[in-house]
């Protein structure tokens, strides 16, 4: 697929904007619809589009396997930081008004650091699940 | 009659949700009852969100313009049961992928006829 | 016309064309969950329904084959059960509130709280946010958990375990 220049042409310029709707959509998450999932499922959406039309060794080439096994781990790993560092601070665990000495900043910076872990988790899983399918040979 | 308007959506809920089990149970290709799964499932998210809903109502976002707002409580349920559906439906097909490359067919009828097969021989 | 898109699905055999119709049908639920004002939930069906979903069982179709056999004898049970399953909810639904009832029990216990409180308390705009993140905090760990546990899962299932001295 990737001798064809319609493809190839639309593919650089929709994958940038892709990326960058993630990440509005992840940012936005408090004043309109949007949040970690919808954000991590958008970009492991745009990484497969490149694989789509660019193939699969281009894309392992752009997000290696060993990275995007990190990510699925990171992100849970990220979530139960965030609960641990609440019960550091002197509340209970996942408390996030402890985070800051104005209960509403902390509440702020708990969401956001929750927010992100989830991303990373569901787009490496993601990405993780497509690569496993669409690496594997077919059998007879 | 005075149920048909404002019960249509459990209706349409139901039905959706016969379809759904209809295709697990009667058909025999797996990823066909896999589909018919995650079809099932979304006929359960309707029939939590449907409730929901306030007629002159807006989404759940709180501001100065908007005085009545639509339940936010099942969004939240059914955002989660989404992503755990997508996550049962991925672990599914990589067993399906597997029974296919051990048995050669996704076909219910075949592979229970084939284990038959292998048990006589036994 | 979701009912429609479900019974082309049930009568197709061709599975790539099954695979397009529920991508159809994913597109169909999240505009009806935008008109009844599910925007995050709309905006997370029709992503992960019409373009994850829709990409895995492709994957999975390519690595499987793509036509459903014929069955072997006309389904009558379990059409039967369906359709006794399908009056037994029509009864159960009637007692239900009616669509858009103000007084249903739904609206009035936990509910004017949160949406009362999620500004002072979190100082987040988005309801729906503010509730999985912070008041049901716990729930969206254990759904992280969860997709966490698939995506190994996945890789336990599927991956090629090369022997010591194969060449790679």
């Amino acid at each position: 697929m990737k001798r064809e220049p319609v493809l190839r042409v639309v593919g650089k310029l929709l994958i940038p904007y892709m990326l960058m709707f993630a990440l509005y959509v992840q940012f936005h998450g408090d004043f309109g619809p949007g949040g970690g999932f919808q954000a991590g499922v958008i970009t492991a959406a745009a990484v497969i589009f490149y694989a789509l039309i660019f193939g699969l060794p281009a894309a392992r080439r752009l997000v290696p396997e060993a990275l995007v096994e990190t990510m699925v781990a990171a992100g849970a790993f990220l979530y139960m930081a965030v609960g641990f560092a609440g019960l550091v601070l002197g509340g209970n665990y996942l408390d996030y008004f402890v985070l800051d000495p104005d209960p509403v900043a902390g509440q702020h910076r708990g969401i956001f650091w929750v927010e992100i872990g989830v991303l990373v988790t569901v787009s490496g899983v993601m990405l993780k699940i497509f690569y496993m399918f669409a690496g594997r040979g077919r059998a007879v | 009659m005075p149920a048909f308007a404002s019960h249509y959506t459990y209706w349409i809920t139901v039905l959706l949700m016969a379809a759904g089990l209809y295709i697990v149970v009667a058909r025999g290709n797996l990823v066909k009852k896999l589909i018919g799964l995650s079809i099932f499932q979304t006929s359960v998210y309707l029939l939590y969100i449907a409730p929901g809903k306030l007629i002159g109502g807006t989404a759940p976002i709180l501001s100065e313009a908007f005085k009545v707002y639509s339940n936010p409580l099942p969004h939240v349920l059914i955002l989660t049961a989404i992503v755990v559906g997508i996550a049962t439906l991925a672990l599914g097909l990589a067993i399906v992928v597997r029974i296919r490359e051990a048995y050669g067919s996704i076909e219910e009828d075949e592979i229970v006829a084939a284990d038959r097969d292998a048990g006589d021989r036994e | 016309m979701m009912v429609v898109t479900v019974v082309a699905i049930v009568l197709q055999r061709n599975l790539f064309s099954v695979v397009v119709l529920a991508g159809v049908y994913s597109f169909l639920m999240a505009t009806v969950l935008v008109a009844l004002d599910a925007v995050d939930v709309a905006m997370t069906e029709a992503s992960v329904g019409a373009g994850i979903s829709t990409v895995l069982l492709l994957g999975a179709l390519y690595l499987c084959g793509g036509e459903e056999a014929k069955p072997l004898s006309r389904p009558w049970l379990p059409l039967a059960v369906a359709l006794v399953i399908v009056g037994a909810l029509v009864y159960g639904t009637l007692g239900l509130p009616a669509f858009s009832d103000p007084q249903a029990p739904i609206h009035t216990h936990v509910v004017p709280r949160y949406l009362g409180q999620a500004l002072a308390e979190t100082g987040v705009p988005n309801v729906v946010t503010a509730v999985l993140a912070s008041y049901r905090g716990y729930d969206t760990l254990g759904e992280t958990v969860v997709v966490f546990t698939a995506g190994i899962g996945v890789i336990a299932l599927l991956r090629r375990l090369r022997r010591k001295g194969e060449p790679r």
